[in-house]
């Protein structure tokens, strides 16, 4: 057993060392390994909801791109009126100065984490009572329609966007912007995996589980199953806003239906991402995602203005051909890697019955 | 109240029976889909597409200079095998599965349909004129164009034919007993691939009817298919599977309850309208279901 834990460490202090040497190694990617970790963090939190609940959700963009407006205006809005910044689109009129920039944002992502695990809440009630089906169609219509009506919100720039603050011109180092918001995505995946790898280990893992595979026994064994599903959502909505407060400062733009409420590309990418590496496990998510980001970084390029059928036709390939995912794939080739026992007995009485 | 629409009682008039006109063509839609889902038990996300789809080719007609109406008898038939060709590559192999698999497959086949039609017929806003003309009502102060009498009206028609069909016809029936119980028809000797393929063809017959009807009445771009998706599927579950009367019925009430919102929110909020419809309507069931204990099925 310590043999294990210390190979774990191994693994961990590795990679660790390896995120926080990533961007001295491969400057010129600071932008793209921004998106992964946000991707990751994405993939991760759909997981807990998707994955270890049974409650497919679309919806999760609602809270990315909750926060992601929230952490622009609370930013903007600290210092300057919101209204005449979004009416101006941004213009130089006001600027930020270092010390403003940086307390803003700090309190926008506390915002922007704070008030989408509160909104989770509040319609957690109403909507998680939906099951199956019905739920995944509900936020999908709940992430679009919070998309359309940010479109038509004059306050936050409606249908033109959002100019969120450019980062503070004083600061004459032109590597620090892309170094800022990497290490600060960089934290929020550590602090994400770290949250989920204790869930994983927690009583709260294995309630999870059982309203995944029979809501109605697990409400019969006494399990309050309402409780646990806003927590998990609320969970989910945390981490989520967060992921969206640092990618709107790292974009500096915000569109209402195009880069917050993004349904068709993160909205989807974060269902994509945790089904390719296998839901309902911890590692699943996480390879998943670096899988599809060097996908879509490598071959989107190659493929330009084709990149959308190919994402069509990925995703159709792999939900009908790959439901479980790499690791459920190698969970089936390697049962002993994942702590299994098969009695080959039994399994070669299966293969009979079949 | 301060809104327009209350000083005004025509523009209520107008309101209502744009609505209404506009709630048939919705019901065509959602006919198709309550006919897949009751069948073959999918959700098919790419419905929208479907109908943006046959609305193209209605106006790929309108481009070579044949009149757009010919859309509702042409593209019905080109669209029937587009979804027995769909149904061959993928959809035969999410029947009978998880129905997310289905919604995101048919998610998948939403997103290569949008992007083929951009590149295809461009991303600007279109509309196939019919040139019909408009009636005027009430000493001209309600406005109606004809195209939109005309797409209600062969909405209806072709609503008739198809219960006729599934009533008569042998195909009719044997969809008719695949949706009652697949597993017992397929004893019986229906060929139930053959079954599922020729409705989820007709289903793509119906949205390509509805798609030519609304080229001339209302506009096409490659990315509005996803709001028809969720009004017919919002109308399938607020009429439940295979009542063709309350389909129709649901489908005016939606059509009305847009044109409202579109007159008193303002046309920005209209989408956004119809997809908190959505949410309230699935919440709404679910706090009446969970007083006896149920839920959604």
């Amino acid at each position: 057993m310590n043999k294990v834990k210390q190979k774990d460490l191994i693994l961990y202090s590795g990679l660790i060392i390896l995120g926080l040497a990533a961007p001295y190694l491969f400057s010129a990617f600071k932008v793209q390994l921004t998106y992964l970790c946000v991707l990751i963090v994405l993939a991760m939190t759909w997981n807990l909801q998707g994955g270890e609940m049974g409650y497919n959700t679309f919806g999760n963009i609602l809270f990315y791109g909750l926060g992601m407006y929230l952490t622009a205006s609370v930013q903007v809005g600290m210092f300057f009126p919101l209204a005449e910044w979004t009416e101006s689109g941004g213009e130089k009129t006001f600027v930020h100065t270092t010390a403003q920039y940086f307390q803003g944002i700090g309190v926008g992502l506390l915002v922007s984490a704070i008030i989408p695990a509160i909104v989770a809440g509040a319609i957690g009630y109403a909507i998680l009572g939906l099951r199956g089906h019905y739920f995944a169609i509900c936020t999908l219509g709940l992430g679009i329609a919070a998309g359309e009506i940010a479109g038509g919100i004059e306050i936050i720039g409606a249908g033109q966007g959002f100019t969120t603050p450019p980062f503070p011109a004083e600061i004459v180092d032109t590597e620090a912007r892309g170094k800022f918001f990497y290490f600060l995505s960089f934290a929020l995946l550590i602090g994400t995996f770290v949250f989920v790898k204790y869930i994983y280990g927690s009583r709260f893992k294995l309630i999870l589980n059982a309203i995944r595979d029979n809501e109605d026994k697990a409400e019969a064994m006494g399990i309050q199953t309402m409780k646990y599903k806003i927590t998990g959502w609320m969970c989910s909505a945390f981490f989520c806003g967060l992921a969206g407060g640092i990618m709107g400062g790292l974009i500096g733009y915000i569109d209402s239906t195009d880069v917050a409420f993004d349904g068709r590309e993160m909205g989807v990418f974060m269902v994509l991402m945790a089904i390719l590496g296998g839901k309902g496990t911890l590692w699943g998510p996480v390879i998943g995602a670096t899988l599809f980001h060097f996908f879509k970084e490598g071959l989107w390029t190659l493929i330009l203005g084709w990149q959308y059928v190919a994402l069509g036709v990925l995703i159709v390939v792999i939900v009908i051909y790959f439901p479980e995912g790499l690791m459920g794939w190698l969970r089936e080739k390697y049962p002993e890697r994942f702590g299994e026992v098969i009695d080959e007995k039994d399994r070669k009485a299966q293969v009979e019955l079949k | 109240m301060d809104f327009l629409i209350f000083k005004a009682p025509m523009l209520m008039v107008q309101a209502s029976l744009d609505g209404i006109l506009l709630g048939i063509l919705f019901a065509l839609i959602a006919y198709g889909m309550a006919l897949q889902w009751g069948v073959m038990n999918i959700i098919n996300i790419a419905q929208g597409d479907l109908v943006i789809l046959g609305g193209y080719i209605a106006y790929t007609m309108y481009l070579a200079g044949i009149h757009p109406a010919w859309g509702v008898i042409v593209s019905p038939i080109i669209m029937y095998f587009v979804g027995v060709l769909l149904y061959k590559l993928v959809i035969n192999k999410v029947v009978d599965r998880d129905l997310f698999i289905s919604i995101l497959a048919t998610f998948g086949i939403a997103i290569v349909f949008q992007q083929l039609m951009n590149f295809i017929f461009g991303a600007d806003v279109v509309v196939a004129q019919s040139e019909y003309g408009t009636t005027m009502l009430f000493d001209n102060s309600v406005t109606l164009p004809n195209s939109k009498i005309f797409s209600a009206f062969i909405s209806v028609l072709y609503a008739i034919a198809l219960v006729i069909y599934m009533k008569k016809s042998k195909l009719g029936r044997a969809i008719r007993a695949t949706a009652q119980n697949a597993r017992a028809a397929k004893i019986l000797g229906v060929d139930t691939e053959k079954v599922y393929a020729a409705t989820f063809g007709i289903n793509a017959a119906l949205c390509g009817i509805a798609g030519a009807l609304i080229s001339i009445t209302l506009t096409l771009h490659p990315y509005v298919g996803l709001p028809y998706t969720v009004r017919s599927f919002m109308i399938v579950i607020v009429a439940g599977l295979g009542n063709l009367p309350a389909v129709a019925l649901s489908g005016m009430g939606l059509g009305l309850f847009e044109e409202f919102a579109d007159y008193i929110l303002g046309t920005e909020f209209r989408i956004g309208a119809v997809f908190m419809l959505l949410v309230f309507i699935l919440v709404y069931r679910r706090f009446k279901l969970s007083k006896k204990r149920e839920y959604l099925k």
